[in-house]
């Protein structure tokens, strides 16, 4: 197997979104999510990751050792057996003793099988020690650059539910909350140290800017709207420990909108800097 | 304290979850004392060394936000793992959609914090294990960046920002004034005792939360 990865990255993603929802708050009513105070949009982490797993699993499903653990919907292929025969680990007693030794080969297991296991890591505890993994990858909180205004559109059918209804009416209204415009930045990190740990390699990070790069275009749905990913700028690090600050990277991409006296519509109406130049000593600057 | 550290730690978001509200995570006021231990070994950590936190400084004016998100209810169960290994087909994924939880987070917004902290040098220290040298490669990573992997304040959504505060470098100004009862907080885990949680009583003096050393009388199980 290919070996893991040894320099830390910081990455920025931009993505934006036109007249969909990017991601619904089930405490507002599948409203986008808000930042209540600010107005600016959000979009969680674990929203981000579920379509990072899902597009590994279009991209490499079937494959040995890119299953998906957590999954959405129907398994295609169950493999598992195959992976099992080639997998060159001695069956383990009927007794399973509680010490290190095995916990490790428990989750290294794991994490040799499912790639979103290698990356975000997982928790394996039905006891104590039984094995639970941090993986490399380490996503925030995306927002949105400006405060996002939720459009409530209310949209009718031509049908009704059940035969009771039909006697009333004959025709039902719905609603779909969507964001006109918002473009949104999410940062991430992926730790050299922790991808030893899981076995996290080259290939697996290069797989991740793909899927940061392509997830939003095998994500299409009638709530979503047009959503694209923007430009993704990696930050690697000359060493595994890192050569600056996170924060002191990030900073070097910044966004501005060109005229402030109307709202954003699209991409075209944002500037987007990379300041290549103030880039730190030992890191070397990616864009995507 | 000869070989003690003041390190400032920031964020737009930080939960550091209540034992008690799960579930529904609901955050301290303030951080515990094991998350910045935390925050500290995800910069330099050792065998050889124990990371003592002194005090807690809070910056900011503590406020809280909500988020709801789609969770997963269960955990990959180990026992299955190790079928698996022997050759039986199981099938090791987890349905999202066919164990789905939603769940509120309370957590806090826009923290920073001043944790000073020393370390203790361990049983396990080696005769190259001296304090001058883990002193200077945590300062050496703190002033440059560096760390094992990126800090989180509480859960690893919220990734923390650091800069290390030199010596004679005079301290943040705190936002907060006057004295505060936090109630009982979690110290730490004690790992070497079947993970029993250790429990302090918190109070806050002008943002100033001073963390006392485990003794009898202080901590209660």
């Amino acid at each position: 197997m290919a070996e893991a990865i040894k320099n830390r990255y910081e990455f920025v993603l931009l993505f934006d979104v036109e007249n969909g929802n990017p991601n619904g708050d089930p405490d507002a009513g599948n409203m986008p999510r808000i930042d209540a105070e600010t107005g600016l949009g959000l979009v969680t982490d674990v929203c981000l990751k579920r379509k990072i797993r899902n597009y590994v699993d279009i991209a490499r499903g079937g494959n040995e050792g890119y299953d998906i653990y957590v999954r959405e919907g129907a398994v295609l292929n169950v493999q598992h057996k195959k992976a099992y025969e080639h997998y060159e680990l001695k069956p383990e007693s009927k007794k399973l003793p509680k010490n290190e030794a095995d916990a490790k080969k428990v989750t290294d297991f794991m994490c040799h099988h499912f790639y979103d296991i290698r990356s975000f890591g997982a928790v394996m505890t039905t006891e104590v020690n039984c094995g639970q993994v941090r993986g490399p990858v380490q996503i925030n909180f995306a927002r949105s650059m400006d405060p996002i205004i939720q459009q409530e559109i209310t949209i009718t059918r031509m049908a009704v539910t059940s035969e009771k209804d039909a006697e009333k009416k004959d025709r039902e209204m719905g609603r779909k909350h969507i964001v006109p415009y918002g473009l949104y930045r999410a940062e991430g990190f992926v730790s050299a140290n922790l991808a030893q740990k899981t076995g996290f390699t080259t290939d697996d990070l290069e797989l991740l800017w793909e899927a940061l790069i392509n997830m939003f275009d095998h994500d299409r749905s009638a709530a979503r709207g047009k959503m694209a990913a923007r430009k993704l700028v990696i930050f690697e690090h000359e060493t595994a420990l890192g050569n600056a600050p996170a924060h002191k990277l990030f900073e070097l991409v910044t966004v501005a909108k060109k005229d402030l006296t109307r709202p954003a519509r699209a991409y075209s109406d944002y500037e987007v800097t990379v300041n290549a130049a103030a880039v730190p000593a030992g890191v070397k600057l990616t864009e995507k | 304290m000869g070989y003690g550290i003041r390190l400032l730690v920031w964020g737009n978001y930080a939960c550091f979850t209540r034992p008690e509200m799960k579930v529904e995570r609901v955050s301290y006021d303030v951080m515990t004392p094991s998350a910045a231990r935390g925050i500290l070994e995800s910069l330099h950590w050792k065998p050889a060394i124990k990371w003592v936190v002194d005090s807690i400084l809070v910056l900011n004016e503590i406020r809280f936000d909500n988020v709801r998100r789609n969770e997963v209810g269960g955990k990959i169960p180990a026992g299955n793992v190790k079928k698996a290994m022997k050759g039986n087909p199981m099938v090791l994924c987890q349905y999202a959609s066919q164990d789905r939880q939603q769940r509120a987070t309370l957590l806090l917004r826009n923290v920073a914090y001043v944790i000073e902290a020393h370390f203790e040098m361990t049983a396990e220290a080696g005769s190259q294990d001296t304090p001058e040298k883990h002193y200077a490669i945590i300062t050496r990573r703190a002033r440059q960046g560096q760390c094992f992997q990126q800090p989180y304040l509480g859960c690893r959504e919220f990734p923390a920002s650091f800069r290390l505060i030199e010596e004679g470098e005079p301290l943040p100004h705190s936002q907060l004034r006057g004295e505060q009862d936090l109630g009982w907080m979690l110290w730490d885990i004690d790992h070497g005792d079947g993970m029993n949680p250790l429990f302090f009583r918190a109070s806050m003096k002008d943002g100033l939360i001073e963390v006392p050393r485990v003794q009898e009388g202080v901590t209660v199980k």
